[in-house]
């Protein structure tokens, strides 16, 4: 479930500079003050061409500057610190500020008063909230994140035992949506405005509009129920062996992989056009490069970036779309956990695989901007 | 000015939803909140004329409130995050690189590092199932995106002569943003309004159906989806028309906005021309 599509493209056309849009200018950014660097970058007069190695002297080879990778990274590695300390802060005031006492929350309306308060001595309650901010916060720097009220096991080990399910889906997921986005905006964007174009994009504008639960309970009912083909849910576990396993994840990995894969084909489509209208794309074909040619060698790869950043952030999605997807199916990846927990009002878990689940996204936006700025050089700060 | 086809589609399959929620507000063919057992699970007949759910309930009566409950919520949810996030957006553009509009960019920054599923899950958690939780957890994510949408669209307006000749003549920052930057960038808004418009009717569809969105006996789509999940092989009628209905609406809202950009974007228009 994408709630934020637009959004969503707008970080991709920002070239993932998603975290700082006003400091590091990227393409719609450039109403930020003229500083459009893009058309200035990919072809720079006055440069020798490389004529060596072919025509790709279109596309200025990024050199590493390792000084500005490093004051990248630790810029980055700061503005991380503190979107995690703020989301922390959130979900804690949310889950044990907002409530009043989250033990009686968490024992409900019948519990007697000594419960509680052996509840709330064993969640350590009686201190102060920035006390208690401050354990929670430093249990979680060392891998301690409390212990299920519910299950009586550590939330680390619940935790590991259903990222299992969860991230080798989620990662099924992307390799799925990503083999079927770029080869439809390639070919959408090559027959640009024509059948090709208009049937795919249809399809694409039908595959956001698709809740994927739904979509997932249509494949239930086609392939596991009329045809037979599948279980309808429920997972054996990786200990019946891969075959059974991944079979089990096939449908939860195509019903997630759909709708992300229609963004992602209407993002490569229109990044793929944008490329095609530049100079260097007429100078390729003027120099006798086919049009087949000219999109391979030059328009792909510079359309990558915007692509690329959707990527990153796709995973993030499909982690929290493996969410409702996993209660389709009866999966039990960290989805069903949270939803479990919510109903047993186990408030440990929650704040916990919330907080996991917070953390995933931002490290992989971090990563995904680092590895980035190593491609292109304009990302980097001071440049 | 010629009104593109993906806006004329989207224009009509709207209004028809409207128009269906609208009149279910007054008169729907069956009582939604009465049962009738024997008749459950009967196919389409001149009575029912999409047939009966589990508990005997008519399903074109369920599925005309059900429209309700979600253009309810999605519309509410796009007023919070237009009415905050819009309000947020011109003030960091008129506050550009200050500390306003550092402040505004960082709060988006958060905002957007929570997955905006678990979010609401969240905030139901603690504050219990509702469609007024769902509001509140939908427009929320809505308030960034906005305020970065109009701020986008704001900061190259400030460079401009007519908000410099209103500097001159003495107005604050504040009168321009309302009476020179707002109705320039309305536009936009209205595109992007629609487009949370449909994501909003996605959102609530999602948290209905996991059961944290409108509760019973209040016909939602999502909920209608659920609830059908177990009959799906004995009768797939019941999860295949609230799943066509929020297809049919989340398409047309997204061909609007597609055309109402086409329509209201200028530099799309200049470059047609």
């Amino acid at each position: 479930m994408g709630w934020t599509r637009e959004d969503y493209v707008d970080r991709a056309t920002n070239f993932g500079a998603g975290n700082d849009g006003h400091s590091t200018p990227g393409r719609l950014a450039t109403a930020d003050g003229g500083k459009d660097s893009l058309a200035r970058d990919r072809f720079v007069p006055g440069r020798t061409p490389r004529r060596s190695r072919g025509v790709r002297w279109t596309r200025r080879r990024p050199r590493l500057s390792v000084p500005s990778m490093i004051a990248h990274a630790v810029n980055r590695l700061i503005s991380l610190s503190f979107s995690l300390v703020a989301a922390s802060l959130v979900i804690f005031a949310l889950v044990e500020v907002v409530p009043g006492d989250p033990a009686a929350f968490m024992l409900g309306l019948n519990a007697s008063p000594e419960t509680v308060a052996a509840l709330r001595a064993e969640l350590g309650l009686d201190g102060s909230a920035p006390a208690r901010y401050l354990s929670w916060a430093g249990g979680m720097l060392t891998g301690d994140f409390g212990t299920s009220y519910t299950y009586r096991v550590p939330v680390s080990e619940l935790v590991a035992a259903r990222a299992g399910v969860s991230i080798p889906l989620a990662l099924i997921a992307l390799l799925l949506s990503t083999s079927i986005a770029i080869p439809v905006g390639l070919a959408a964007a090559a027959g640009r405005g024509g059948a090709a174009d208009f049937g795919l994009m249809g399809a694409a504008q039908m595959g956001i509009a698709i809740p994927n639960f739904w979509f997932a309970m249509l494949l239930v009912l086609v392939f596991a129920i009329k045809l037979g083909w599948t279980s309808a849910g429920g997972f054996p576990g990786w200990e019946a062996g891969a075959g059974p396993a991944l079979k089990a994840l096939a449908l939860p990995a195509v019903a997630l992989a759909l709708p992300q894969a229609a963004i992602l084909s209407r993002v490569t489509r229109s990044a793929l056009i944008e490329t095609l209208d530049q100079d260097y794309i007429r100078t390729a074909r003027a120099k006798g490069l086919s049009r087949g040619g000219a999109i391979r060698r030059h328009g792909l790869p510079n359309a990558m970036i915007p692509v690329l950043t959707i990527l990153g952030l796709q995973f993030s999605f499909l982690l929290a779309g493996a969410i409702i997807i996993e209660n389709v199916f009866f999966l039990p990846g960290l989805g069903r956990l949270i939803f479990q927990a919510i109903t047993q009002r186990d408030l440990v878990v929650v704040e916990s695989v919330v907080m996991l689940l917070v953390f995933a996204v931002i490290l992989v936006t971090f990563l995904v901007d680092i590895a980035y700025a190593a491609v292109d050089p304009r990302l980097r700060r001071g440049r | 000015m010629r009104i593109p086809a993906s806006l004329a589609f989207g224009a009509v399959v709207g209004a028809a939803f409207l128009v269906l929620a609208l009149v279910g507000v007054f008169w729907t063919p069956h009582d939604v909140a009465s049962l009738d057992i024997s008749n459950r699970v009967k196919p389409p007949s001149s009575a029912h004329w999409l047939g009966t759910d589990h508990l005997g309930r008519d399903m074109a009566s369920m599925l005309m409130v059900g429209a309700r409950t979600s253009i309810a919520v999605a519309v509410v949810a796009v007023g919070i995050g237009a009415a905050l996030g819009v309000p947020l957006g011109l003030l960091a553009a008129a506050n550009h690189g200050g500390i306003a509009d550092d402040l505004v960019m960082r709060f988006n920054d958060l905002v957007f590092a929570f997955p905006a599923l678990v979010v609401a899950i969240l905030i139901t958690a603690v504050f219990g199932a509702s469609a007024v939780n769902a509001i509140i957890a939908i427009g929320i994510f809505n308030i960034p995106v906005f305020a970065r949408v109009s701020r986008g669209a704001a900061l190259p307006l400030w460079t401009l002569d007519y908000t410099r000749t209103a500097r001159v003549a003495g107005k604050g920052a504040a009168r321009i943003s309302a009476e020179h930057i707002l109705p320039n960038i309305l536009n936009l808004l209205i595109v992007q309004g629609t487009i949370q418009f449909s994501l909003g009717i996605l959102a609530e569809a999602a948290l209905s159906y996991v059961g944290l969105g409108a509760q019973p006996p209040t016909p939602s789509w999502g909920r209608m989806l659920a609830e059908s999940q177990t009959l799906i092989g004995i009768a797939p009628r019941l999860a295949i028309l609230p799943g066509l209905a929020i297809v049919l609406m989340v398409l047309g809202l997204n061909m609007m906005g597609d055309g109402l950009r086409d329509l209201l974007d200028p530099r799309l228009r200049r470059a047609r021309t």
